[in-house]
C-alpha cells in the first residue's frame, strides 16, 4: 500500500468538506476520483499534500504518517501535487518553472542532472522546449497544463496528484495529456487523478472512487464503474 | 457610468492643473536663482548620490514586500545600523592601516545588521505570521523605534564621521571638473560618490545574478509570485521570509556603510533614509526592483534640484509632496501601466 487514507475529515472553518473518507492507492496504480463540483475532490488532494490540515483521520504514505505534515515535507517524501488551475509561476520563464519543480532535490541533483531532466520533459512536451524562455503566464491553457505537469514531474515523485488536468482544454489536447499520464504510470509513477470528465478518467484509471458531498459513495475497478448504472446516469450523461 | 466618467474627467483636469502649477513654480523659482547650467548639473549629481542610497533602501522594501507582503518600516534602521556599526569598528581599529580597517568595519556592519534583520524576523514577524498585513506593518514600525532607541543608548545623540574610502581620513578627496577659465564654476565631485555609485552597481548586478541565476534566488521569486505553489515545490515560506529580511538588512547596511563617509552618521538618520527609500519604492510600484532603483535615483535628483532652486529645508517637503501625489494619482507606480490585478 503506497497511500492509505483512513476516516479523514477536513473543514473550511465550520463547514465540513470531507466526512470520513477512506481510500487506498497501490504502487503503480492510476486511481481516479470522480464526482460533481463541491464533492470534496480538491479538498482531499489538498489534505494529502498538506495545503490543508485535516481535523480528524489519518493519512499514511509509504509507512510515514503525513496527516499533519506541511507541503514542504510532503514533497520531500515523494508526493507531487499538480494543483487545480495549474498555479504556475506566471512571471517566471518556462525553464525557471521547471527548475523550481526540482527545488526539493537541489542538494542531491547536479546541474547536469537537472538539465537532463528538463530535456526529458521537453521530449514529452516538445512545445515546452520551444517556449523555454517565455514567461509561463503567456502560455496557452494547454501549454500551461503541460508545464504544470512537467514541473510536477521535475520533483521525481513516487505519487503524483493531478487536479483537473483537462479543465478548459480542447478535446484533442486532453487526449494527448491523458496519453502522457498513461506513460508516466508505465515509468513507475503512481497517480491519483481528479477529474470532472468522468468518462475519460475512468477509461484511463485502474480503479476509481466516486465522491459525493465529502463521502465515498462508490468504489471499484474503473471498468466496472463505467458500466455501473448509477455512475452512467449521474456522471456519464446517460449514454 | 456617467458618474465614473465625470470623476475621471475631474481627475484628469486635476492632474493637468497640478502639473501646470508645478512646472510654473519650478520655472519661477529657477528664474529667480539665475543659475548657470553647470550648477544644475552639480545639483543633479549631488542628488544622484543621495538617490543611490534611497535606491538601495528601496530594494530592501521591495524584497521584503514581494516575499512577505509586509512593508518593513525598520528598513531605514538597517541603513543606520550599517553606518553606525562601521563608525564604531573604524574607531576601535584606529591602529590598523586604512584598507583592512575599513574592510573590517564594512564587514562587521553588514554581518551584524544582517543578524539583526534575521533576529527581527524570527522574534517579531514569525510569531505573528498569520496576522493581518497591517498588524505586521505596525510591528515593523515598533521594531524601528526599538532599534533607534538602542542606537541612542549605544551612540548617544552625537553625530560621527567615517573615514573616506579614498583617503582613509575624514576629509575626502575632491575632484574638480572645469572651472579653469575666468569666472567659470567647476563641477565638484567627492570621491566617495564614486564609491557609492560603484558599490550600488556591483550590488545590483549581484542581486540580479542571485534572483535570476541561483536556485535559492529563484525560490524567493517564486514565493512572491505564488506562495502556495512555492510551498508545493518544497519551498518553505517561513524560510524565505527570514531570507528576505536578511537580504534587506544586508543591502540596507551596505547602503548605510558607503553613505557614512559622505554624511555625518547619527542615531536617528534611519528615519529619513527609511521614508525616502519607501517613497522610492512607491514611485517604482513597490514590487519591481529595477523600477524601485529608478525611483530612488529620480527622487534624489528631483528633491535636490527642487531644494536647490528654493531652500535647502524644502528637501523633505518635496519628497513627501511626491509621495502624496504618487499615492493619489499613481498608486501602482510610475512605470506600471495597468492597475495591479489581485492574484486568485
Amino acid at each position: 500500500m503506497l497511500l492509505s487514507i483512513d476516516d479523514l475529515s477536513s473543514y473550511y472553518g465550520q463547514i465540513q468538506a470531507l466526512k470520513g473518507i477512506s481510500l487506498a492507492v497501490e504502487q503503480g496504480e492510476i486511481v481516479a476520483l470522480v464526482g460533481a463540483n463541491g464533492a470534496g475532490k480538491t479538498t482531499l488532494l489538498n489534505s494529502i499534500s498538506g495545503l490543508m490540515q485535516p481535523r480528524e483521520g489519518c493519512i499514511t504514505f509509504d509507512g510515514h504518517d503525513i496527516t499533519h505534515k506541511s507541503p514542504v515535507d510532503v514533497v520531500k517524501l515523494g508526493i507531487s501535487h499538480v494543483p487545480e488551475h495549474r498555479q504556475l509561476f506566471g512571471t517566471m520563464t518556462v525553464q525557471d518553472n521547471l527548475l523550481l519543480g526540482a527545488y526539493h532535490r537541489r542538494r542531491q541533483a547536479s546541474r547536469k542532472q537537472l538539465e537532463d531532466d528538463i530535456a526529458a520533459i521537453c521530449a514529452i512536451f516538445p512545445i515546452l522546449a520551444e517556449r523555454k524562455n517565455q514567461l509561463a503566464g503567456t502560455l496557452s491553457g494547454g501549454e500551461q497544463q503541460m508545464l504544470a505537469i512537467g514541473r510536477g514531474m521535475m520533483a521525481k515523485p513516487r505519487l503524483m496528484l493531478l487536479d483537473e488536468p483537462s479543465l478548459g482544454l480542447a478535446p484533442l489536447i486532453v487526449k494527448s495529456l491523458f496519453e502522457v499520464i498513461a506513460t508516466l504510470r508505465e515509468d513507475g509513477t503512481t497517480i491519483v487523478l481528479v477529474e470532472q470528465n468522468a468518462r475519460a478518467a475512468l477509461r484511463l484509471a485502474d480503479r476509481a472512487y466516486v465522491l459525493e458531498t465529502g463521502k465515498v459513495v462508490l468504489e471499484g475497478a474503473a471498468d466496472d464503474l463505467l458500466q455501473d448504472e448509477r455512475v452512467q446516469a449521474t456522471y456519464l450523461g446517460g449514454h | 457610468m456617467q458618474k465614473l466618467l465625470q470623476s475621471q474627467t475631474a481627475r484628469r483636469i486635476a492632474q493637468i492643473a497640478l502639473v501646470t502649477v508645478l512646472v510654473g513654480l519650478t520655472i519661477y523659482f529657477a528664474a529667480q536663482k539665475n543659475y548657470r547650467p553647470v550648477q544644475y548639473v552639480q545639483l543633479a549629481l549631488d542628488g544622484l548620490r543621495g538617490g543611490t542610497i534611497y535606491a538601495l533602501v528601496a530594494l530592501g522594501f521591495v524584497t521584503v514586500f514581494n516575499v512577505t507582503g509586509i512593508i518593513n518600516f525598520a528598513q531605514g534602521a538597517f541603513a543606520m545600523l550599517g553606518a553606525m556599526i562601521a563608525v564604531s569598528v573604524n574607531i576601535a581599529l584606529a591602529d590598523l592601516p586604512g584598507v583592512p580597517r575599513l574592510l573590517l568595519a564594512g564587514l562587521a556592519a553588514v554581518l551584524i545588521t544582517t543578524l539583526v534583520g534575521v533576529i527581527m524576523e524570527r522574534v517579531t514577524i514569525f510569531p505573528a505570521r498569520d496576522a493581518e498585513p497591517l498588524t505586521l506593518i505596525i510591528i515593523t514600525v515598533g521594531v524601528f523605534i526599538v532599534l533607534q532607541g538602542i542606537a541612542l543608548l549605544i551612540w548617544g545623540t552625537d553625530s560621527y564621521s567615517l573615514d573616506s574610502f579614498t583617503t582613509f581620513e575624514t576629509s575626502d578627496h575632491i575632484i574638480r571638473l572645469g572651472g579653469e577659465a575666468e569666472g567659470a564654476i567647476p563641477l565638484i565631485i567627492r570621491s566617495q560618490s564614486f564609491w557609492i555609485w560603484g558599490t550600488a552597481a556591483v550590488l545590483m548586478a549581484g542581486l540580479w545574478f542571485f534572483f535570476e541565476r541561483t536556485m535559492i534566488g529563484r525560490a524567493l521569486k517564486a514565493c512572491s509570485d505564488n506562495r502556495q505553489a512555492a510551498a508545493l515545490m518544497g519551498i518553505s515560506p517561513e524560510r524565505m521570509s527570514m531570507l528576505s529580511f536578511a537580504l534587506a538588512a544586508a543591502v540596507g547596511a551596505i547602503g548605510g556603510f558607503v553613505l557614512a563617509p559622505a554624511t555625518r552618521p547619527i542615531y536617528d538618520m534611519g528615519l529619513s533614509l527609511g521614508l525616502k527609500g519607501f517613497i522610492a519604492a512607491i514611485i517604482g510600484g513597490l514590487v519591481n526592483p529595477a523600477a524601485a532603483v529608478v525611483g530612488g535615483l529620480m527622487l534624489g535628483v528631483i528633491e535636490n534640484l527642487g531644494a536647490g532652486i528654493t531652500r535647502a529645508g524644502f528637501k523633505d517637503v518635496i519628497a513627501f509632496l511626491i509621495l502624496i501625489l504618487m499615492l493619489l494619482f499613481r498608486p501602482q507606480g510610475l512605470f506600471t501601466r495597468q492597475q495591479r490585478v489581485e492574484k486568485v
